[in-house]
């Protein structure tokens, strides 16, 4: 029996069920307990179980099929016509890679750092996982919104109860915002449902609305998505949640969770209503290009290290969505797919990047307890392994060629130039601005004389950090070296969905 | 050849990575020894490579490594082209890349980052090589950027200090807005061409150059000349032309053997060679010569006389090296890419000579670098005065060094660059690179004597301690010194005159003024013939004349002419205020916007006013509202009654 | 001649009376019962004039079975009275606002 069929399933269900198996279980209340450990390695088990499952996942995908993979399709609610329906492309495929990749990071990351309920965190986590991989691989409107809205639950608690000092605040904001577009985005569901008669995406695609129609749709999925990505001026709640969330959160949040957004815009937008978005595209653009140039110089002033990338995270994901735009905007030849491609890598990279800057501030915060910059400086004497890495992957976020942070913004310029001078004029200001904000920022953190006794104190990276980092380095440099791999599994499917696209749908 | 050119650039990437991560286990001797040897091997493979482009008739070639990847019809690829420009620059890059890699060994003996050292050189040396060797875009941009990022590590390598960390992260700027320009460049290409390689670029040249391209709506400019110009933006950052040249002074921070390297004979060479490898699409666009001619002459101009104004020894290299990479852009800009890549060779050589004899003169005075504090050195420090020596006067163009070839005919090649036309641009250049010469013979000897010659102005303790350097010191400048002097005279009839590149640089006929001074050149000895009746050699001679008199003979002239013209003095002590208008200008400008949006925008409109004024309207109303719940059963009663009176009323008269 | 309206109108006179002593009484508990018993005496009238206007002897049935239910939750306000008198030693009205917003 072929059970590749139902491998979307495991990967969905696994880390559900695990997560489930641990807070029956628990913990007894106490971090050091035996229990405890237990739970910890039966959490990076199933995670890392998890991740090899998902290599199988990419050693069967196909990169010239130009339709759905993995499909599997069961009825689950007849009476709303509604099936649990999941299926992957080129579009989602590197999304599950990049969940499953980040998580078992994530759980490393959090080994001894959490005091409180380590079983509950960790199944958080895991229950996350599954509802992430979810999300990336419904093709069913309904059981898409349950996924979700799921999703929202473990992190609304990791960031309630595993947060800072303002994280009643930063959830509440976070919550709210993020609920307030899903349930715009569930209104359009429900019309799309009354159109069709079906929760199936596919039919969603195929069907005729109208342009006035198509507006409204868009925009409530344009507010769903802007919010998640999250786009100017809908970006406040991110560095609220990125200070207050504990480390593990904050690199799934900035990793995969913003990627939701840019998936969705791929997933739903684009090709349910091509007609509304072009009319929207512009705004889209200009949306972008204020994250990118705006958010760059915000960037700059930020006193706070998590801040500080919270609002990069903001403008890398402008590029993102500017690359998914350019359609309309290009004249003549090719480049929409190179733009969308762009974009589309830019959303993995990131995830890699921003997780990798998010797990740095970590590391200082469980050995300092402080994000603010200026409690720091010359953080190379005391952990010359560390500032490494540091400067790696913030020359990474800088978008130096040869790491990954490259790779989609040259895309996204290189596309944007052909639309038009100015988009790329002002998207390639990110060189000089991330650059600045990123290197101003190791420049008083790592470099300098020792600034404080607490640098002077610091030791450097345990093994378990080592690795964490260290895998997350090769990935930045492989992606950047050699994207070919992740490029050839989008090709196909981007230049399918630019097709899908190009058919009017009035 | 493949594999000989794989060997060539990855033996010192695998010694990098051996040295920079395993630093600890191989040690200090292992360190320098694998970077060495892995340097070395790419320098005699890159001679090699050279020699069967010269004598064994090799021809260019376009080998594909590996794809990086393809999307949307444009393939990204990383390969090499090697054809005999490359050979050269890779003899260029590998030979002073060996040669300061032993000096480091004398230079950097009691630094405890003596391994990363090694590594980041060893890393610089590949990352310049990929830029190279690249055979597109792509690559050449990741050259391009590795070579800044090493450049920044380098700079910044002793992190403690203050003033290291903010030279580097200046450099590291300045050259990303040169990128900017750049990576637009890219862009225009693609976006005329759909292609990053440079043999499908170069095959279109002529019809991007028919096209229009609107930048601003409704003003059409050439598409080339956009291009073109957006390009050499790049070239402006990384060379260090007016106005993004301000990193490189401030990039002497880095430990001195770097300064040889990277901010000398190679890294900063690369936008030349850059313009060089695109010659076929700067000869379409006039426009675009004519910025790069005046780009040029103004930075080999007005840095040269910075020069004169410096007492740090390093600084007054800089400015040196600023002003030379002017005259490069010059003779780009007159289209005579040879000379430009010439005048590049040699002045690798010289230069780095010249930086690592200053490095030699720091360790003898114990990390003193102001020149005001020496003197006399000539006696103790006898190898390093003569190689220095050779440097200077191969820099200022004393005849028959490598210098003279290389800059006299640079300039002949601007006089005879007629098709400019005889306007401002063309005298501008003309007049530039001729008085530069006089200027740059001032500030060497200057520089020369104050050293060298003169009172010993040093206290009694450094003085007693004052010897020569030790071998792995000396040993650099004599390998440097070598070609310093002679590498002119053997060289210059092929690489000028008898199309020693050959398809590598394409000039049109109508601007080869190259091909116009080939017909009347006859030799290296016949060129040193006719020096003494160039104004060329006058205007150097009347330099040094001028060195020796104001600095060793009459010293209170110049204290004179400095109270007399306080005003220029200051000006040029201010290197023309270029630095106050970034940092206070641009820098506090960018830091300023970014807290007016941050607080402004972020904190008071949107998250103010935005997101928690709804919250607080929402809490408002609420309040209000609930002061009709007032708990007391007969205003529940009460608001029933109205309630249904006031549907009964509808019912009845509305219904 | 009495007519029909004579009665609907002492009824609604009733009903009116009973909202007044609802809204108006602000001290006893008690007196709020009793004008409920009211309100349903006026609607009891109600009952019986149209059954007598109409000919139609259900609205009397009728009010047998509004009489025995306002006994009912006269018996079970009362108790609720009671208790509410145990806890707080009150049956003032005004003292009854835990329900304000």
């Amino acid at each position: 029996m072929d059970y590749s069929q139902y491998l979307l399933s495991i990967l969905v269900w696994l880390p559900i069920i695990s997560g489930i198996v641990l807070l029956v279980i628990g913990d007894g209340g106490d971090a050091k307990s035996s229990k405890a450990s237990t739970m910890r390695i039966i959490a990076l088990g199933m995670s890392l179980l998890t991740f090899v499952l998902s290599i199988a996942l990419y050693a069967w995908f196909d990169n010239t099929e130009t339709g759905m993979q993995f499909i599997e399709r069961f009825a689950w609610i007849p009476a709303l016509n509604a099936y649990y329906y999941l299926g992957i492309d080129g579009i989602s495929a590197p999304l599950i890679l990049l969940t499953t990749f980040i998580t078992p990071l994530v759980v490393l990351t959090s080994w001894d750092v959490i005091k409180v309920r380590p079983a509950q965190f960790f199944a958080a986590f895991l229950i996350l996982e599954g509802l992430m991989i979810g999300v990336f691989s419904a093709l069913d409107g309904l059981l898409f919104y349950v996924f979700w809205e799921a999703m929202l639950v473990p992190m609304f608690l990791i960031i309630g109860v595993w947060g800072g000092e303002r994280r009643i605040y930063a959830t509440l904001k976070f919550f709210l915002y993020t609920f307030l577009g899903s349930v715009l985005m569930l209104v359009a569901f429900i019309y799309l449902y009354g159109q069709t008669g079906s929760f199936d995406m596919f039919g969603w695609m195929n069907v005729t609305i109208g342009l006035t129609a198509q507006k409204f749709i868009f925009i409530a999925f344009l507010i769903a998505f802007a919010v998640k990505v999250p786009m100017w001026p809908v970006h406040t709640w991110l560095p609220d949640a990125h200070v207050e969330a504990p480390t593990g959160g904050s690199v799934i949040l900035a990793a995969i969770m913003l990627k939701m957004g840019g998936y969705g815009f791929l997933r739903l937008s684009l090709p349910m209503v091509p007609d509304g978005s072009a009319y929207f595209s512009g705004l889209v653009i200009a949306m972008s290009l204020i994250a990118i140039v705006y958010i760059g110089f915000v960037a700059l002033m930020q006193k706070d290290m998590k801040k500080l990338i919270a609002y990069s995270s903001i403008a890398h994901m402008g590029f993102v969505t500017l690359g998914f735009f350019l359609l309309w905007s290009i004249q003549s030849g090719s480049g929409a797919g190179l733009g969308m491609t762009g974009g589309m890598v830019q959303m993995v990279s990131h995830g890699l990047i921003s997780g990798a800057m998010f797990l740095c501030v970590g590391v200082l915060y469980d050995r300092v307890h402080s994000r603010k910059i200026a409690d720091y400086g010359g953080v190379a004497n005391t952990m010359p392994v560390f500032a490494a890495f540091m400067v790696l992957f913030s020359m990474a976020n800088a978008g130096l060629p040869g790491t990954s942070g490259f790779v989609g913004e040259f895309m996204v310029i290189i596309a944007s130039f052909k639309a038009n001078f100015w988009f790329a004029f002002l998207g390639a200001s990110t060189l000089v601005l991330g650059a600045a904000y990123t290197l101003w920022m190791v420049k008083r953190v790592i470099y300098g004389e020792i600034a404080n006794d607490d640098v002077a104190e610091l030791e450097d990276l345990n093994i378990r950090e080592f690795v964490v980092l260290g895998v997350l380095a090769v990935a930045v440099l492989l992606i950047g070296l050699w994207p070919a791999p992740l490029v050839d599994m989008m090709n196909v499917t981007v230049d399918q969905l630019i097709q899908q696209i190009g058919h009017s749908k009035l | 050849m493949y594999s000989y050119y794989l060997t060539i650039v990855l033996a010192p990437l695998a010694a990098a990575i051996v040295a920079g991560l395993f630093g600890k286990q191989i040690g200090r001797a292992g360190a320098h020894w694998i970077t060495i040897l892995a340097v070395g091997l790419s320098c005699v493979l890159s001679m090699f490579v050279l020699k069967e482009m010269f004598w064994g008739g090799a021809v260019a070639e376009n080998i594909h490594v590996y794809t990086w990847a393809v999307t949307d019809g444009l393939r990204m690829e990383v390969g090499f082209l090697v054809d005999r420009l490359t050979a050269l620059m890779m003899v260029v890059v590998t030979f002073v890349s060996f040669s300061v890699h032993i000096y480091t060994i004398g230079y950097m003996h009691d630094d405890p980052g003596y391994q990363r050292f090694f590594s980041y050189i060893s890393l610089f040396t590949f990352s310049m090589l990929m830029l190279v060797m690249s055979n597109n875009f792509l690559q050449l941009f990741f050259g391009w950027e590795a070579v800044g990022l090493v450049s920044y590590l380098l700079i910044g390598f002793w992190y403690k200090r203050e003033s290291a960390i903010f030279a580097n992260l200046k450099a590291f700027l300045v050259n990303r807005v040169g990128d900017f320009g750049f990576i637009l460049g890219i862009a225009a290409i693609v976006m005329f061409t759909g292609s990053l390689d440079y043999a499908e670029v170069f095959g279109q040249a002529e019809s991007v150059a028919a096209q229009q391209f609107e930048v601003f709506p409704g003003a059409p400019w050439n598409a080339m000349t956009v291009a073109c110009i957006l390009l050499f933006i790049g070239a402006m950052g990384k060379s260090a032309q007016a106005p993004l040249h301000v990193w490189l002074p401030d990039s002497m921070e880095g430990p001195t053997p770097i300064s040889a390297l990277i901010h000398a004979a190679t890294m900063v060479t690369a936008g030349i060679f850059m313009v060089a490898r695109m010659s076929p699409l700067f000869e379409l666009s006039e426009t675009a010569l004519a910025v790069v001619i005046t780009i040029g002459a103004i930075t080999a101009f007005f840095m040269g006389l910075l020069g004169i104004v410096q007492n740090d020894i390093k600084r007054v290299v800089a400015y040196s090296t600023l002003s030379q990479l002017g005259y490069m852009t010059v003779a780009l800009g007159a289209s005579a890419y040879s000379a430009a890549i010439f005048h590049l060779m040699t002045h690798a050589f010289f230069k780095a000579l010249l930086f690592l004899a200053a490095g030699s003169v720091i360790i003898a005075m114990h990390h003193e670098q102001d020149i005001r504090k020496m003197g006399g050195l000539r006696k103790y420090m006898p190898i390093t005065y003569w190689t220095a020596l050779i440097g200077s006067l191969a820099l200022i163009g004393f005849p028959g060094l490598s210098g003279f070839f290389s800059k006299d005919l640079l300039i002949e090649a601007v006089k005879e660059s007629h098709w400019h036309g005889q306007g401002a641009v063309y005298w501008i250049a003309y007049l530039s690179v001729l008085l530069g010469v006089f200027v740059t013979a001032l500030y060497s000897f200057r520089m020369f004597f104050l050293v060298f010659h003169g009172k010993a102005r040093m206290d009694k303790e450094t003085k007693s301690h004052l010897h020569e350097t030790p071998w792995v010191v000396t040993a650099p400048l004599i390998m440097l010194a070598i070609p310093s002097a002679i590498i002119g005279w053997i060289t210059v009839n092929d690489v000028l005159f008898n199309n020693y590149f050959g398809d590598a640089i394409v000039v049109s006929s109508a601007h080869d003024v190259l091909a116009h001074m080939g017909e009347s050149f006859h030799g290296s000895l016949s060129l040193l013939k006719h020096a003494p009746q160039t104004p060329v050699f006058w205007l150097a001679a009347g330099g040094v004349f001028s060195a020796w008199f104001l600095y060793l003979r009459r010293p209170d002239i110049p204290v004179t002419i400095k109270r007399k013209l306080s005003g220029i003095y200051t000006l040029l002590d201010r290197k023309y205020y270029f630095d106050d208008l970034y940092i206070k200008g641009f820098a506090a400008g960018g830091r300023g916007i970014g807290r007016f949006l941050w607080e402004k925008g972020d904190q008071l409109i949107i998250d103010g006013i935005i997101v928690n004024g709804t919250a607080r309207s929402v809490g408002k109303l609420a309040g209000v509202m609930r002061q009709i719940q007032t708990g007391y059963l007969y205003t529940y009663a009460f608001a029933m009654i109205i309630g249904l009176t006031m549907l009964l009323s509808w019912l009845i008269w509305f219904r | 001649m009495i007519g029909l309206q004579h009665y609907l109108t002492l009824s609604a006179m009733l009903f009116v009376l009973s909202i007044a002593g609802i809204i108006i009484n602000r001290r006893n508990l008690i007196l709020i019962l009793m004008c409920i018993e009211l309100m349903l005496l006026a609607v009891n009238f109600n009952f019986i004039a149209f059954s007598r206007h109409l000919g139609d002897d259900t609205g009397q049935v009728f009010v047998f079975f509004i009489l025995t239910v306002a006994a009912a939750e006269a018996a079970i306000g009362l108790a609720i009275l009671v208790v509410l008198f145990r806890n707080r030693r009150s049956i003032n009205v005004q003292e009854l606002n835990t329900m304000k917003g």
